[in-house]
């Protein structure tokens, strides 16, 4: 593969790749979430597995850590150079007429989900590390259900938490169908891509706002 | 200067291979010591810059557009044929020599016709290695259709863009040579004079267009592939930048100008739509496969859709006359385009003409949509179809057939072609005339070539439909890299030319001294304010049809043009700089000497032959009544004409036609 | 009809540019775009002015020559078509019309409208070709048969004028609609894949070099395309280059 991910085009198959495993993360992570309106219990036994296997612990999360950070770091390099194609800006540009704003936007989606990784990880990672190795505090398994819970009890955090998947909805609704072109995927499968993609962009973001909505309303 | 053809001995079929088998070559190792320039690269000059290059020749190539990609002969739609008889229909090398001598009226040279319908074959072999898409049936083998009424179908197509994908094959090779560093490729350059030192063709002058500079290049060798003059007539379906400058050049140091009042009209061009217009554009031929072209039977129908009173629609059958096929029974609307132009002038002259300007036919496709739709009912075994049923099947099938036409001529008239018959105008399409070549395509300077269809050429009188590219890439692929090696075999002592030389002093001298005269001059008119009043004249005088009196007071007016153009012209802008309007000017100068010459051969030659007409020479009776009438005893030869300064005072050089393979024959299409 | 314009003035390829404004009347809806500006050009130049550079050759849409960018679209608002086949009859009387050059930083100014596209040229030099002598001794075009399916998709390739409208419509002046049209056209015919390997590694090297921006798929570059080029021929060529390296 010799100097394929220096060209344009294999950056933009790197773009995909990190942007494939990102999107089967979402899927595994809703599912769990998932089972927090069906199950406290099935919830809490997932929570833990999860955060106590060594092998998701030590090996996945760190994996999926780098996936999230390269695919941040690529994207606002490919933008970067990509601005810099065009040194003087048109006087009028009709972006609208001949592609989606999501298209045209996947940065500014990009940021806003940036923003609530922020936010995502000083709720439950940070936390996740001061509970287990910080202030080592006694192996609960049932604590994670709750903690859940109390986050989406405030409405401004389940109305905050909203916007941001609607955002990720919108980068989806573009990223997916992109990610399989970016992969030359053939014309063939265009229209079933195309469906597939929309579903998926409406159905990942649409299953976390539930969750939230329901938690906040549930137990009020 | 007698002028000598140079075509070999012996028998027609054998001409070709006996010579290229005797003339002299340039070993490989001198090749590199030889510079040959290509002065315009579309089908002929990227044709022969590629192969000269790629024989070793180091090529420096000339265009005064960004990228020989753009070069006019992408704009060809209909195909280009080749002898390959690959439907088995009797197709031959002889029978498309045949043909095209006879479309051509027998005004061509008998071996170069051979010759060229001998290596197009190899035109197509070429053209497919090198990835040229073709269409193809469904069995994977190339496609043929038949064009232009011949009665073969040896025409190979890539939709309708089959000039577009030869050229951009030719351009394709061309660009693996010059990344091989094989041509030196200046785009956005145009040659403005030709250098002759000793008597042979040593260099051009030229100016790059973005900066304005002043170039000298030296080669031992130039060609001309400039293309066509058609431009002469402001309106023609000629790109804006296409021109006669190069041609004109060569003509002034010497290259005799061969039968300029050959030009070709197209028939079904989009009518003119105001004064404004710029250009024309061409649709296809095949067009009239199916759609049958008629006016109104009586002038206040006439005047009445004229001034929108009516439509076309409202006319019932027995108000329309279809002309072409009640003085043509036997060819009908697929009469050749000379005659089928003709004919639509006589009607609109007649007051018979229907758009606002009073110039256009129509070309009607309500009864093809009507039979297509009765045959697809059939097909589908649908029992008493309805009449809107006939219609959406019909023009379906039209659709498929020429669905990119009518959607270009919906888009520029705004009229649904489908529901209204489609309005046609002839318009100047191809000039067969042009600098006069020997057999090895060298012009009567040594060592200065022409090819394409800047050249006199192989289509006689009149050429027939998709014979443009095949000359072209015959010229350029296969015939000039062979002839022009038994030039150069002298050349392989004589070492880089100079620039620093007076000849070239006093070439660009003479150049510098134009440019700055139009920068200078305080003149009041724009250059096309000249050019639309020479092509006023040139269309009504020197157009479709021609007499004496008209041919002369051309001449006359053409004249007064002239010199107020040298008085009057206005150039803004600078030398220095890409000026586009300089370079206009300096190709209307060059028209509006050609136009003159132009008339003056047309008045010479009285007799209708192809695309000329002349009004005086008619059939005065019998079943060919009106028509041309072709004058072999007094004009089979080919009008070379002499620079002496004035183009009213060219010398004529006669070159007589010989045919010895083929009996010369009256056209009837009756 | 009246208009009132605003142009992108530049003198040369170093000047500074800026849009100016000019008016314009006794507009006809059947002109085309560019006569239009034919008009507007004779009035500068009778009233002593420069007149407005810009690209233009046939006329009809084939050459490829003619790039401007008006009211924020390449070659205009129309569909399927170049600037030269733009009629009036798409704008309004009293309409503002914006016309800036095609913009890129591999696409430089030269002048007013006229953008400097060599690097499209120096792209298919690097292997936009097949390397097969000119010499007429090939083998007989019919020896290699070609699915009709294979043939005409092809072609849709090959249709590319090359005129740029697609750099000048991506947000990221990405040029490889352009680029993924020739491999396309290339990759699609067995005369192709000798070369396949090297060309597509070559093109794409010297597109990158040019300084044209990367693919974000968002598909302007198709909509404005004058020739209808398919997004597919970018599918295409990622996959020819994934190829070219395993």
């Amino acid at each position: 593969m010799g100097g394929f991910f220096k060209s344009s085009i294999g950056r933009k198959v790197a773009m995909a790749l990190s942007a494939f495993f990102l999107m089967f993360f979402l899927i595994i992570h809703l599912t769990v979430n998932m089972t927090s309106v069906f199950s406290a219990d099935l919830f809490n036994e997932l929570s833990h597995f999860m955060g106590t296997n060594p092998l998701v612990q030590f090996a996945l999360q760190p994996v999926l850590l780098f996936g999230v950070v390269f695919h941040f770091v690529l994207g606002f390099i490919l933008e970067w150079k990509n601005k810099k194609a065009r040194k003087v800006t048109y006087f009028k540009n009709n972006g609208a007429a001949n592609s989606t704003w999501m298209s045209r936007n996947m940065m500014y989606s990009g940021l806003v989900i940036l923003a609530f990784l922020v936010i995502h990880f000083a709720d439950f990672w940070v936390h996740e590390i001061n509970v287990k190795y910080i202030n080592v505090e006694p192996a609960d398994p049932t604590r994670y259900y709750h903690e859940l819970v109390e986050k989406f009890v405030p409405i401004w955090r389940v109305v905050a938490y909203s916007v941001a998947f609607i955002l990720l909805g919108l980068h989806l609704g573009h990223g997916f169908t992109s990610a399989f072109q970016s992969m030359g995927s053939t014309a063939g499968r265009k229209r079933a891509l195309q469906n597939l993609g929309k579903a998926y962009a409406v159905i990942i973001p649409l299953g976390f706002i539930i969750i939230a909505l329901y938690h906040h309303f549930n137990h009020h | 200067m007698a002028l000598d053809s140079k075509v070999p001995e012996g028998p027609i079929k054998d001409k070709w291979t006996t010579y290229k088998d005797k003339i002299n070559l340039v070993n490989p190792a001198n090749k590199r010591l030889i510079d040959v320039i290509v002065v315009g690269t579309g089908l002929a000059g990227g044709s022969a810059s590629a192969t000269l290059a790629e024989l070793g020749y180091n090529v420096k190539a000339f265009a005064y557009q960004d990228s020989p990609r753009r070069a006019h002969s992408i704009a060809a739609q209909g195909g280009i044929n080749a002898a390959k008889n690959y439907q088995g229909d009797g197709d031959s090398t002889y029978r498309l020599f045949y043909d095209t001598v006879k479309g051509g009226d027998y005004r061509s040279r008998e071996a170069n016709v051979y010759r060229l319908a001998e290596v197009s074959a190899n035109i197509i072999d070429q053209c497919v290695a090198q990835g040229v898409p073709f269409a193809r049936d469904y069995g994977g083998l190339l496609d043929n259709r038949s064009f232009g009424g011949v009665l073969v179908s040896r025409t190979f197509y890539a939709k309708g863009q089959t000039g577009q994908q030869l050229l951009l094959g030719a351009y394709s090779a061309m660009n693996r040579q010059i990344a091989r560093g094989k041509i030196e490729m200046f785009n956005r350059h145009e040659m403005l004079d030709l250098v002759v030192v000793d008597g042979k063709a040593r260099g051009i002058i030229a100016r790059n267009l973005v900066t304005g500079e002043i170039e000298r290049h030296s080669a031992h060798a130039v060609v001309i592939a400039s293309g066509g003059y058609g431009n002469v007539y402001f309106l023609s379906t000629n790109a804006m930048g296409s021109n006669v400058t190069a041609a004109w050049k060569i003509h002034k140091k010497g290259a005799y100008f061969a039968n300029p009042c050959y030009t070709q009209i197209h028939p079904t061009c989009i009518p003119r739509s105001g004064d404004y217009q710029s250009k024309l554009t061409l649709m296809s031929e095949s067009l009239r496969n199916d759609g049958r072209i008629w006016v109104p039977k009586s002038l206040d129908d006439a005047k009445a859709i004229r001034e929108g009173r009516k439509k076309p629609t409202e006319l019932s059958e027995e108000e329309r006359d279809y002309y072409l096929e009640r003085r043509y029974p036997a060819f009908g609307n697929l009469v050749p385009r000379d005659v089928a132009s003709r004919a639509a002038k006589e009607c609109c002259d007649a007051g018979y003409g229907v758009n606002a300007t009073g110039e256009a036919v129509y070309l009607d496709f309500a009864h093809a949509i009507e039979r297509y739709g009765k045959e697809q009912a059939k097909i589908l075994n649908i029992t008493n179809p309805s009449k809107e049923k006939i219609t959406e099947l019909g023009e379906k099938i039209v659709e498929a057939k020429y669905g990119n036409l009518f959607q270009m001529y919906e888009k520029i008239v705004d009229e649904n072609p489908y529901k209204t018959p489609m309005m046609i105008y002839p318009a100047t399409h191809y000039t067969m005339g042009g600098v006069w070549v020997d057999y090895n395509l060298m012009t009567t300077i040594p060592g200065c070539y022409c090819i394409g269809e800047a050249n006199f050429s192989d289509h006689g009188a009149n050429r027939l439909g998709a014979s443009a590219l095949m000359q072209g890439l015959a010229d350029g692929y296969f015939v000039l890299p062979y002839t022009i090696g038994d030039y150069l075999s002298d050349d392989i002592r004589t070492g880089k030319i100079p620039t620093d030389t007076p000849e070239f002093d006093e070439a660009e001298k003479a150049v510098r001294d134009r440019i700055d005269f139009f920068i200078n001059n305080k003149g009041s008119k724009t250059v096309d304010y000249f050019h639309k009043r020479l092509g006023k004249i040139m269309w009504d005088k020197v157009g479709m049809t021609r007499n004496e009196k008209g041919l002369k007071e051309a001449m006359t007016e053409i004249k007064e043009i002239r010199e107020e153009f040298w008085k009057e012209v206005k150039v803004p802008g600078q030398a220095n700089e890409m000026n586009p309007e300089l370079e206009k000017a300096g190709r209307v100068a060059d028209f509006l000497e050609l136009g003159e010459l132009f008339a003056k051969d047309a008045l010479m030659r009285n007799e209708s032959c192809g695309g000329h007409f002349r009004e005086e020479s008619v059939e005065e009776s019998g079943e060919q009544k009106g028509e041309a009438k072709r004058n072999d005893k007094d004009y089979a030869f080919v009008a070379a004409w002499e620079y002496k300064g004035e183009p009213a005072d060219a010398v004529l050089h006669k070159e007589q036609l010989e045919f010895k393979d083929i009996e010369l024959k009256q056209r009837s299409y009756k | 009809m009246k208009l009132k314009l605003k142009i992108w003035r530049q003198k040369n390829a170093s000047a500074k540019g800026q849009m100016v404004d000019y008016d314009v009347s006794d507009i006809s809806e059947h002109m085309s775009f560019l006569e239009m500006m034919d008009v507007l050009n004779e009035q500068l130049i009778s009233k002593g002015e420069d007149p407005i550079a810009f690209d233009h050759d046939c006329r009809e849409g084939i050459c490829g020559m003619c790039s401007m960018y008006i009211n924020g679209e390449a070659h205009g608002p129309d569909r399927g078509i170049t600037t030269c086949q733009l009629h009036m009859r798409m704008f309004k009387d009293g309409d503002t019309i914006t016309i800036e050059p095609f913009r890129a930083a591999a696409f430089p100014v030269i002048k007013d409208l006229v953008v400097d596209r060599s690097a499209f040229d120096r792209i298919q030099q690097a292997g936009g070709y097949i390397s097969v002598n000119t010499s007429g001794n090939t083998q007989d075009a019919n020896t290699i048969p070609i699915s009709k399916h294979a043939a005409d998709e092809a072609m849709d390739a090959a249709t590319c004028i090359g005129c740029g409208a697609c750099v000048a419509t991506c947000k990221n002046s990405s040029a490889m609609l352009f680029v993924g049209a020739k491999v396309s056209q290339y990759a699609l015919l067995p005369q192709g894949q000798i070369e396949a390997v090297d060309r597509v590694k070559n093109m794409v090297a010297q597109m990158d070099l040019e300084g044209f921006g990367n693919c974000t798929n968002t598909g302007a570059c198709e909509i404005e395309c004058p020739k209808g080029i398919s997004l597919d021929t970018i599918a295409r060529m990622n996959r020819e280059l994934m190829k070219a390296h395993i």
